[in-house]
């Protein structure tokens, strides 16, 4: 049962670093358009070369 | 001290806080000062646009309309279905109006100040991320649950127990607040909300499950109310997408009053605001222009549309002496009024205040929830504490055993999957409309159009665009077109434009003339080979006046020839009115227009029951002896002097197009030009009752096999989650089924 004193905070510092990348993702308008983003990755119109 | 206030905060605000005591010295620096401030700016021009739905939409709007010179770039946005486009100052909102029409894509100007009101939707982020952090906890109990529920024991279970104590208490007091501050809201009212139970299931479960921890109990409910959280947190996030999604586009379609007037001041023009227009001033309004006051004319002729006021398809002439009230167009002519009438006294504000009568009588409507909920908060609260009281006796006096039941009973019945039955189905059904182009500005409309048995449309700008079209060009020789095509492309007058369209239509090239000149009110006259030529009013043309729409030609010799025109119905209208009958829904039309075009109309449609020249009032009182007759009726409108029937009816739609103020009596909002959607709309709206009624059902179902578990004291955490997930899921399947 020793290795429950390494398993149990490997997983809580992974579900915190998971809640982090959220609240980032929150701050950074991520969820502003989903139905667009979607979309936007079936484009061409950048397939070459990055958007400027 | 009106005027001082607002003053001394702009010279507090720009860093100049020494007081004037003279309010006008201090005036005119600060208006110089804003105007250093805000140099021109690039404008930041926001459009709503009810076609886009896929990638290629994305990239032809924004190609399109980076094409245009001035343009710094656009951006779709897909799910709001709008897009922001930022601009030099001088390329205007029109210009790209008409760019995005020449890629195909019909687009209406949105403002873009208020809409940064609500893009930066606080409360919708607060929710999710209050959502984001009972998720996460979720997960994490729900883990050292489960190695408690497959038998870890002694140190190992409590271990596990504490673990999720510090996950799960802070979790519940960061989580639980939106429940907290409602559920104490409603409380200090003397009101039992959904919310108490829910805070009390809560607060109840968190302190037990610390208590047992504590004391090395078997059962803790960590999960439960971590699980709790986070289900009725979905359901209040929901709920709140909807209505944001629909606030946002509904009332941000730009105003189309005019805010402002120019007023005559000793042969000067001085743009002010309505409120400061008085009886006796003169106002000078240009052709294409709304009156933005009631009036006499004073000078000038022209003609004016009423069609947003009284319903009426054709222009009308307007002359010196004649009487003209707020909200008509004035199409040919630049025109001088005499005020009679502005702001509170207008014609225009007169019809809004018949709208606030009819929104007052309106019977508040019980939504399905609210009737669960009324039924559901007492019941809980009687079952829970009924529990504790016959443990407490049956057990004498234990009070741990019969709390920890009672805090199970309310676990078990807290209404995970009563709090998602109704925002699931509408945000399914509700995305789904809006996918077809139609906008639920009401949380209950939905409910409400289930119900509807009675159709009630308007005719001009509802039924038909409100745009003319010509019907019999090929009656005419080839000659007679091309002239008169070349006299109407001098016009901006609708009839003269629809002709001009007609006639491009029709592959005609415009005659050679020379001397065109527009006549006001009249038409437009000029030479033609030397002879002179007009189109124009029967009357001044020297014709004989037909009882249809029509504009009339003098060329040379012969009879004056008449040009037909009919009112274009508007794409779908067939469409919905036949899915509508198929349902069995009775069609009504009312209008404000002349017998014969509504008659015309009414038979082109298909509608057996209509009504010709009918006052906004009249059309109040068809609706409300229609509800007392006992029928549900569904509104469809656009005009001012619809707004009242609008608010009237059980339940409203409008087109985009429609005026501001009966787009914002009615419920429903139709986004695009096609009409077919509202057959779909009552056949949505009545599946997604549906669904909701089955989704009380499953919820109740489950808590008839739960209950008693719980109440007889056999109900461990285990199956608390297992009923609350099991239910809140089946629940939200069920929504989507919607089709």
């Amino acid at each position: 049962m020793e290795i429950l004193t390494i398993l149990i905070p490997v997983s809580l510092i992974l579900g915190g670093v998971g809640l982090i990348a959220f609240f980032w993702a929150m701050k950074n308008k991520q969820f502003e358009d989903p139905s667009g983003d979607a979309n936007r990755i079936l484009m061409k119109d950048w397939d070459d070369k990055p958007k400027p | 001290m009106t005027i001082a206030g607002p003053l001394d905060q702009d010279s507090f605000d720009t860093g100049h806080a020494q007081m004037s005591a003279c309010p006008a010295c201090v005036a005119a620096p600060s208006a110089e000062r804003i105007a250093q401030m805000a140099p021109p700016k690039d404008a930041r021009l926001m459009f709503s646009l009810p076609m886009a739905h896929c990638a290629a939409c994305i990239s032809t709007v924004e190609t399109g309309l980076q094409a245009v010179p001035g343009v710094h770039s656009a951006r779709v946005n897909l799910t709001m279905k709008r897009v922001s486009v930022d601009a030099d100052p001088t390329v205007t909102a029109p210009q790209l109006i008409a760019a995005l029409k020449g890629v195909g894509y019909e687009a209406h100007e949105l403002d873009a100040g208020l809409l940064s009101a609500t893009e930066t939707d606080k409360q919708g982020r607060d929710l999710l991320m209050r959502l984001g952090v009972a998720f996460f906890s979720m997960m994490n109990v729900m883990l050292l649950s489960i190695a408690v529920w497959s038998g870890a024991e002694a140190a190992t279970r409590d271990m596990f127990h504490w673990i999720s104590a510090a996950i799960a208490i802070p979790t519940v007091i960061f989580s639980g607040q939106p429940f907290f501050k409602s559920a104490w809201a409603s409380l200090r009212v003397g009101r039992l909300g959904m919310d108490v139970p829910i805070s009390l299931a809560l607060i109840l479960a968190s302190s037990i499950s610390l208590f047992e921890t504590i004391y090395s109990g078997h059962h803790a409910y960590f999960d439960a109310a971590v699980m709790l959280s986070f289900f009725l947190l979905l359901g209040r996030y929901l709920d709140h997408r909807t209505r944001a999604v629909a606030r946002s586009a509904a009332e941000e379609l730009a105003a189309l009053e005019v805010p402002r007037a120019s007023v005559l001041l000793d042969g000067a023009e001085v743009v002010r605001p309505i409120s400061e227009v008085v009886a006796g001033d003169l106002v000078r309004v240009r052709p294409g222009g709304r009156m933005p006051v009631d009036g006499e004319i004073v000078e000038g002729a022209s003609e004016v549309d009423r069609s947003l006021l009284t319903g009426e398809s054709l222009p009308v002439f307007a002359g010196v002496g004649m009487l003209v009230s707020a909200g008509e167009v004035n199409l040919t002519g630049p025109l001088t009024l005499r005020v009679t009438a502005a702001g509170k006294d207008s014609s225009l504000h007169r019809m809004a205040d018949l709208v606030a009568i009819a929104e007052s009588a309106k019977t508040k409507y019980t939504s399905l929830a609210e009737r669960a909920a009324r039924l559901y908060s007492p019941l809980v609260h009687i079952m829970s504490f009924g529990a504790f009281g016959y443990w407490m006796w049956q057990t004498g006096g234990d009070v741990r055993f019969a709390i920890n039941i009672s805090a199970a009973v309310l676990i078990i019945t807290c209404p995970c999957a009563l709090g998602l039955a109704v925002p699931a189905v509408v945000t399914a059904a509700s995305g789904k409309l809006f996918r077809k182009g139609l906008l639920i500005k009401n949380g209950t409309a939905l409910e409400r159009l289930a119900e509807v048995d009675t159709v009630v449309f308007d005719k001009t700008g509802t039924l038909t665009m409100g745009a003319p079209e010509v019907t019999n060009l090929a009656d005419h020789p080839r000659p007679a077109v091309e002239v008169a095509a070349a006299l109407a492309l001098a016009s901006s007058h609708p009839l003269a434009t629809a002709l001009a369209q007609g006639a491009r239509a029709a592959g005609i090239t415009p005659a050679d003339l020379t001397d065109v000149q527009e006549v006001p009110g009249y038409g437009i006259q000029a030479l033609w080979r030397g002879q002179p030529v007009r189109l124009g009013r029967a009357i001044w043309v020297g014709a004989e006046a037909l009882d249809q729409t029509a504009t009339y030609l003098a060329a040379g010799e012969g009879k004056p020839r008449a040009f037909t025109f009919e009112d274009r119905i508007r794409p779908g209208a067939e469409t919905a009115i036949a899915a509508l009958k198929a349902q069995g829904k009775d069609i009504r039309l009312i209008s404000g227009d002349v017998e014969g075009a509504v008659a015309n109309l009414a038979g082109r449609l298909g509608i057996a029951d209509w009504m010709s020249g009918a006052l906004p009032a009249e059309k109040v009182s068809l609706v409300r002896s229609l509800t007392l007759s006992g029928r549900r009726v569904l509104m469809v409108g656009d005009g001012l002097n619809d707004t009242a029937a609008l608010a009237a009816a059980h339940v409203s739609i409008s087109p985009a197009t429609a005026l501001d103020a009966a787009r914002t009596a009615s419920d429903i909002v139709l986004l695009g030009q096609d009409m077919a959607p509202i057959g779909d709309a009552t056949r949505i709206a009545r599946q997604a009752t549906r669904r909701m009624v089955e989704n009380f059902g499953i919820s109740a179902a489950y808590n008839v096999i739960a209950v008693p578990l719980a109440l007889v004291g056999s109900a461990t955490p285990l199956a608390a989650a297992l009923a609350m997930s099991l239910s809140s899921i089946t629940v939200s399947l069920n929504a989507l089924r919607l089709k």
